[in-house]
């Protein structure tokens, strides 16, 4: 599987993101400058976390307009796979390839620990090697992670099985303390109705070796590497 | 002409910077404050000069960048 990691000014988790996709039997990832408005061909794309021009007016809202973005979006409408972490998700609801936005933690605080995430769609090219039956142990690290919708847009989500993985306690359970954030019904990562494109703000790529918060976040790579390779 | 963005965040759109400021307020004892939301200004100096088309470029603006329509609701107020 080839990869390209695109790089903003302010991106801070690009070089966790190629150790996770090295771990778990991708190519050596390309890494793309925002500045650039063409992409290497490859099989996967991805938005990796950080402060993406020092989160200037909003969360992603800079980056999204960048030169590198129009060819993201462009490869991404040909049904290239695209992957935002974090920063990453933000900036890929801010081009519109995911709906809805992240806001402000309800509880106004930068969150930074490892969360269980129940996995809510294992049929996916990001999700199929994820062991569905136990909680995903994923750290987060983010001051803007609050994801909201409209109604319709949240009722859309779930009817079409498009909400991927949602905030829950460690048995598993969705409940409303387990909500770290304040996200609209727990929702911690969505997928595009294409299936191709998925964004999240917990960090499966700094799940990927004992050494770091465990090994939970490597499936996810391996998914990718088996169906895209 | 001189614009005035003024970018708040939708009813119904929890706040929570709002409720943070709307407790500071009640804690420092004014009384009757109901509600606090927070939102943000952006000034904006344009060489257009007629109105309508300052306002259309500045809708623009809002559109493409300024505001995010799934959480923001803007105002736009244009001063000669």
């Amino acid at each position: 599987m080839k990869s390209a990691i695109i790089l903003f000014p302010g991106t801070n988790r690009e070089k966790d993101m190629a150790d996770a996709l090295r771990r778990a039997g991708g190519a050596e990832p390309a890494m793309v400058w925002h500045r650039e408005t063409t992409l290497p061909p490859v099989d996967l794309i991805v938005a990796p976390g950080g402060f993406s021009y020092g989160d200037y007016l909003r969360c992603g809202a800079m980056a999204g307009n960048s030169p590198i973005m129009r060819a993201v979006a462009e490869r991404a409408k040909a049904g290239v796979h695209v992957l935002g972490v974090c920063n990453g998700f933000q900036i890929l609801t801010e081009v519109g390839l995911l709906p809805g936005a992240l806001m402000r933690n309800a509880g106004l605080k930068f969150i930074c620990k490892t969360t269980p995430l129940r996995i809510e769609n294992s049929d996916t090219a990001f999700t199929h090697l994820c062991p569905p039956d136990r909680p995903m142990m994923t750290p987060v690290a983010h001051n803007e992670g609050a994801y909201v919708a409209d109604p319709e847009t949240l009722d859309r989500l779930e009817g079409e099985g498009r909400v991927v993985f949602r905030y829950a306690d460690e048995n598993g359970a969705v409940t409303e303390a387990a909500n770290i954030n304040g996200s609209q019904r727990n929702i911690a990562g969505v997928i595009n109705d294409a299936g191709t494109v998925l964004g999240m703000m917990p960090h499966p790529e700094n799940a990927t070796a004992p050494h770091l918060a465990g090994v939970d976040g490597l499936p996810l790579f391996r998914s990718l590497v088996e169906r895209l390779s | 002409m001189k614009a005035t963005v003024t970018i708040t965040l939708k009813q119904g759109v929890l706040d929570p910077q709002g409720k943070a400021i709307e407790h500071a307020l009640t804690g420092l004892g004014f009384d009757g404050v109901g509600e606090a939301r927070q939102g943000k200004v952006i000034a904006l100096t344009l060489d257009e000069s007629d109105e309508a088309a300052a306002r259309a470029a500045v809708e623009a603006m809002c559109k493409q960048l300024l505001a995010n329509p799934v959480m923001e609701d803007y105002e736009i107020a244009l001063t000669p």
